[in-house]
């Protein structure tokens, strides 16, 4: 195994710059690392639809013609990065984890791709999601589950448990993914790798397949906060394609995280979400959770505890405004200009081939989500759901803000559990959206949120993720606070936690 | 609020253009019910005085201005079609035979 | 079925109407409503989209900022309110013309509400009320293929282009309209033709019904006289001239009645209006189609326009018609009844254009309305679509003033002009159409009729001057009418004085 798959990426972007190694030798490696790593549907990490192995090996060529011509586009240029299969890649498939979609190649790119390609970063390949990103343990792809690198008997999180698992099993060392309602933080927690979810409007939407277009966000996937914040700078900034783009300037996210990785956060004001505990919570999970808020303390921070009430029905607000919103979004796969067609017996209509293949082609949690967001919809019943969990909306923005008034940042576990086993709730829709229970309130709110390891809880052995969120375009804040915890931490295990996950072999 | 009764999930299905058939309202009718009950606990959490919130961030008058960018190539527009005929998306005939 | 047609006096006498129109104005943008594609009509299929009119997914919606003036400049000329705050909101139905499978509408926050027209139809002024104008994207466009007809019954397969998918629309909608049986087709086909009309001068549409740039719904139901409740509604869809737009009233009112009278009660449905017969037939609606599950864009935030804005958006409003006819009469010198005759026949846009190409009003005037209207009904067209341009009037008369042509010429060279045979130069030339202006030839044919007619020529030797119209018919007919007429009179009485 080459020792390139183990570097960061901000430590590759040394290297490259300092003529160690190749964009091509790196691009390779990590190429390599997926051949033995990934497998398949049946076996392996599978963290990956389609790996483009020739495409990013052309980029990798041209990244390394550039610098050695003097004309490197950015740090990363050369760094090999993975995408989300929910972003529009001109010339590679994009399935969204769908059947509905497979083999639909988009003539177009998604702003965020256009830039990472413009910035030199060759592409690996397509990552795993639940279908649509409809889920918490990307058991819902219709392509297979991905399996947790620290126990592949388990979920790698949802809905971008394939972008975490492929960091976490070192087959990329970046990657995108999108988070609606946790789909980047609850992931980064299970597999012990870090992920971000910036202020609504600070990354461009333009190419990702909306989800819940009022939620969903694209953010870095990555083993490093410093990484993470060096995507998001990449990433970020004004769209005038993405009508909800904010119009500010990106930046200081990397010079945050260093700042943070100093480990001073005296003067740091903590709140601690009372809200987000108890019941249901595993306890390894509330440990090393405590643990953590301690380590803030001894960094300098003052600590208190802050209460949103509103926050238990951020998931009941969630599950009305998200199946509305996909409810619509996803009308336009019908058979009739992309994707699938099903032609059923006879001299069909077209209605009767977009119900059938609208049957065929999307899986059990898309159909749930779409006939609740149906009748959340309808005549009649729009000011009891759709309306009123637009009013509760208010509510939890103005929980946010009341708390924002006396912290800098919140914090909280990312997830209530560890991964859990495949299969365990698969056909308990409840039991799998309280997974989101704390990621959630900063989708409804617009505000970003960061989740970086904190540990293996004692009862499991698996990772645990730490939560911090900030208000709205304060992201530099997640950077700080989560370097922080990452320089104290890594120090304290005396190496990063990844470094404690077992050695993959390849599929059997 | 009340629970969906099979013919009202089949009625959902129906203007949500998905063919269920009847193993598939067996299975999901219930479970529909299950995700209701839970979503009907936010009814009258916040009152009539509390302004909905559409967009997280608020912003206004985004605009672009009135100038033509390039346009997809027909091969590239139809690239994805299932069916193509005198460079248009062929599609099922429109109306059914109920019609 | 066979429908039971009332005869129109019938109705009239029992019945009273509540109309409805709903005109959809296809912009003139450069641009789409929510995307750079261009907007314009035409194009080879499917080369004007892009992921965003396509709906491929991933892509998103950008607001047209100059479609947004364009409405609010619409709301003002019909003396709406313009919202300080609203949104786009998503209409869901499934249609394959409709690329997303919803359309981007607004739903009850318009950009204009609360205004009226006032239209005028013999003399009388009727006040319509404007609910709303919002804005919204135009569907692709589908051909039908197979099948007998080549519409969509019985078609095997259709072929979708979505060129047209996107282009930015007004609907302008009213509020029932409530007016005497007997005026109500005329009404709505005032109505239709003054919004025309305004939005022409706006300059903010093409604004050709035939080409669909301009489309108008139909809604109409029928309550017994006295009735204090409005009756069940039909909805009569695409019908694209002024002139189906009374014929639909009328047939609707007839049908209605026909049902009514009979115990029946009219279905709510849209119906498809048939130009060749001038009827409706039920439409394809479903059950279902009337849930569309609006809710607000997602992807757009709200249109707040400044009141700045909306202020500095009136001052470039054309003059309000009614005032700009008052000063157009006073200045042409148009008598009253002149100017209704004008004002019926859609006439004074056109006139207003040839005058300013230098034409006496006067003139203007008797081509248009005398002459051309004539043609227009003839054919079954607005006077806009005679196939003469304000342009071609104006040269028609001023080769009348040069004594070119006369008068009566002047219709040939009309025929010309309206036969493509090029322009009023060549018209004349082809046909050979010009004025005998030699006298030479004149006098000639005046000794011929004179000599023929002794008893005429001593009648105008004693004074009797109006006796030479004999005379002169005679001498025009033996230059097959290519003699100017004034010119041959004077040369009569020179030759007897």
């Amino acid at each position: 195994m080459s020792e390139l798959i183990r570097k960061t990426a901000a430590e590759l972007a040394d290297m490259l710059a300092a003529g160690e190694t190749t964009s091509v030798e790196v691009t390779q490696a990590h190429l390599d690392r997926i051949a033995a790593v990934d497998g398949d549907a049946e076996a392996g990490v599978h963290a990956f639809l389609h790996v483009d192995a020739d495409g990013a090996l052309a980029q990798a060529a041209e990244s390394d013609a550039r610098r050695a011509a003097g004309e490197s586009r950015h740090l990363l240029d050369g760094v090999p990065i993975a995408v989300k299969d929910v972003l529009a890649t001109q010339g590679l498939p994009t399935t969204c984890g769908s059947r509905i979609l497979e083999g639909w190649v988009p003539p177009y790119d998604a702003t965020v791709v256009g830039k990472i390609k413009a910035a030199g970063l060759p592409i690996l390949g397509k990552t795993n999601m639940d279908e649509f990103a409809m889920g918490s343990s990307t058991e819902h792809s219709a392509y297979g589950p991905t399996r947790n690198p620290w126990d592949q008997t388990r979920i790698p999180g949802g809905s971008g448990g394939g972008s975490a698992a492929a960091v976490a099993a070192f087959e990329a060392p970046l990657a995108l993914g999108t988070d609606t309602g946790g789909s980047i933080r609850q992931p980064g927690a299970v597999t012990g790798t870090v992920g971000v979810k910036p202020t609504y409007g600070g990354v461009s939407r333009y190419g990702l397949v909306a989800l819940a277009n009022s939620l969903d966000q694209v953010g870095p996937v990555t083993r490093t906060v410093l990484d993470s914040a060096l995507l998001h700078e990449l990433i970020g900034g004004h769209d005038p394609l993405d009508s909800t783009s904010v119009d500010v300037p990106v930046g200081g996210f990397v010079e945050a995280a260093r700042q943070g990785a100093t480990g001073d956060l005296s003067g740091l004001k903590v709140g601690v979400i009372k809200e987000l505990a108890g019941d249901g919570w595993q306890p390894g999970v509330m440990e090393r959770f405590a643990e953590t808020v301690a380590l803030l303390k001894d960094l300098g921070a003052e600590v208190t505890e802050v209460s949103c009430p509103t926050f238990v029905h951020a998931m009941a607000t969630y599950y009305l405004i998200l199946p509305a919103e996909c409810s619509s979004n996803l009308a336009k796969f019908d058979a009739m200009r992309y994707g699938l067609r099903v032609v059923p017996e006879g001299d069909p209509s077209a209605e009767a081939v977009m119900k059938a293949t609208r049957d065929a082609g999307f899986g059990d949690e898309v159909k749930r989500r779409i006939m609740i967001g149906t009748y959340a919809l309808s005549s009649g019943y729009y000011d009891a759901y759709y309306g009123q969990a637009q009013k509760v909306r208010t509510l939890i923005s103005r929980d946010f803000a009341a708390a924002f008034e006396d912290v800098d940042v919140l914090v909280s576990p990312t997830s209530p559990t560890t991964a859990f086993p495949l299969g365990d709730k698969l056909d308990d829709p409840l039991a799998m959206y309280l997974q989101d229970l704390a990621t959630i309130p900063a989708n409804l709110a617009g505000v970003p949120g960061i989740s970086v390891p904190a540990g293996l809880a004692d009862e499991d052995g698996l990772p645990v993720g730490f939560q911090v969120l900030a208000p709205a375009l304060a992201d530099d804040r997640l950077y700080r606070v989560g370097a922080a915890v990452e320089a104290a931490l890594t120090s304290r295990w005396g190496g990063p936690i990844l470094a404690q996950a077992p050695t993959l072999e390849g599929p059997r | 609020m009340s629970q969906l009764t099979r013919d009202e999930v089949a009625h959902l299905a129906d203007l949500a253009r998905i063919d269920l058939d009847d193993a598939e309202l067996d299975h999901l009718a219930p479970q529909l019910n299950v995700i209701l009950e839970a979503v009907a606990s936010i009814s009258g959490v916040a009152g009539d005085d509390v302004p909905p919130t559409s967009h997280p961030i608020p912003l206004t008058n985004v605009f672009r201005e009135d100038v033509v960018r390039p346009s997809l190539s027909a091969e590239q527009a139809l690239s994805g079609a299932p069916a193509v005929e005198e460079q248009r998306f062929r599609v099922p005939r429109i109306l059914g035979d109920e019609q | 079925m066979t429908e039971v047609l009332v005869p129109f006096d019938e109705v009239i006498a029992k019945y009273d109407p509540a109309l409805g129109l709903e005109v959809h104005v296809e912009l003139n943008t450069n641009t789409k409503m929510f995307c750079g594609c261009p907007a314009v009509f035409g194009g080879e299929p499917n080369t004007q989209v892009c992921p965003t009119c396509l709906g491929l997914p991933g892509a998103m919606p950008v607001v047209n900022g100059k479609a947004v003036e364009s409405a609010i400049r619409i709301g003002l000329a019909l003396n709406c309110s313009i919202a300080e705050w609203c949104r786009f909101a998503r209409k869901n139905y499934f249609y394959p013309d409709m690329p997303k499978n919803f359309q981007t509408s607004q739903y009850d926050e318009p950009i204009a509400f609360d205004g009226w027209l006032d239209v005028e139809v013999e003399g009388e002024t009727f006040r319509v009320e404007i609910e709303r104008a919002h804005m919204e994207e135009d569907t692709g466009k589908s051909t039908h293929v197979g099948g007998a007809t080549g519409r969509i019954h019985g078609a095997d397969y259709s072929l979708v282009d979505y060129n047209r998918a996107g282009i930015p629309l007004i609907e302008i909608v009213t509020r029932p309209i409530l007016v005497p049986a007997e005026k109500a087709p005329a009404v709505a086909r005032a109505y239709v033709g003054q919004l025309r009309d305004l939005i022409l001068a706006l300059g903010v549409s093409d604004a050709r019904m035939d080409q669909g740039s301009i489309r108008a719904d139909v809604n109409l139901s029928l309550a017994p006289k006295g009735a204090d409740k409005l009756g069940t509604r039909s909805e009569t869809k695409n019908v694209n001239s002024l002139r189906s737009v009374e014929r639909a009233v009328r047939f609707e009112m007839s049908r209605h009645a026909g049902i009514l009278d009979a115990g029946g009660s009219v279905l709510q449905e849209t119906r498809h209006f048939h130009e060749d017969t001038g009827t409706t037939s039920s439409g394809r609606e479903k059950s279902d189609a009337e849930d569309y599950r609006y809710f607000p864009e997602p992807d757009l935030v709200p249109v707040a326009p400044s009141r700045e804005w909306v202020e500095e958006l009136r001052g470039t409003l054309p003059e309000n018609p009614t005032q700009k006819r008052a000063r157009l009469q006073e200045e042409y010198g148009f008598s009253d009844l002149e100017m209704r005759d004008v004002w019926a026949a859609g006439a004074l846009p056109l006139i207003e254009a040839t005058v300013a190409e230098g034409t006496a009003p006067q003139s203007a005037r008797k081509w248009w309305v005398a002459e051309l209207l004539r043609r227009a009904n003839d054919a079954g067209v607005e006077l806009a679509e005679v196939g003469v341009t304000p342009q071609q009037v104006a040269e028609v008369q001023a080769l009348v003033d040069a004594k070119t042509i006369n008068d009566k010429l002047a219709r040939q060279v009309f025929d010309g002009l309206i036969a493509g045979e090029g322009t009023a130069a060549e018209v004349i030339e082809k046909r050979g159409l010009a004025l005998v202006s030699d006298d030479g030839p004149l006098i000639a044919a005046i000794d011929d009729a004179l000599a023929a007619q002794p008893d005429i020529a001593e009648k105008i030797r004693g004074g009797n001057h109006a006796a030479a119209g004999a005379v002169i018919g005679a001498v025009m007919k033996a230059t097959r009418g290519q003699a100017d007429a004034a010119r041959v009179r004077e040369l009569i009485l020179e030759k007897l004085a």
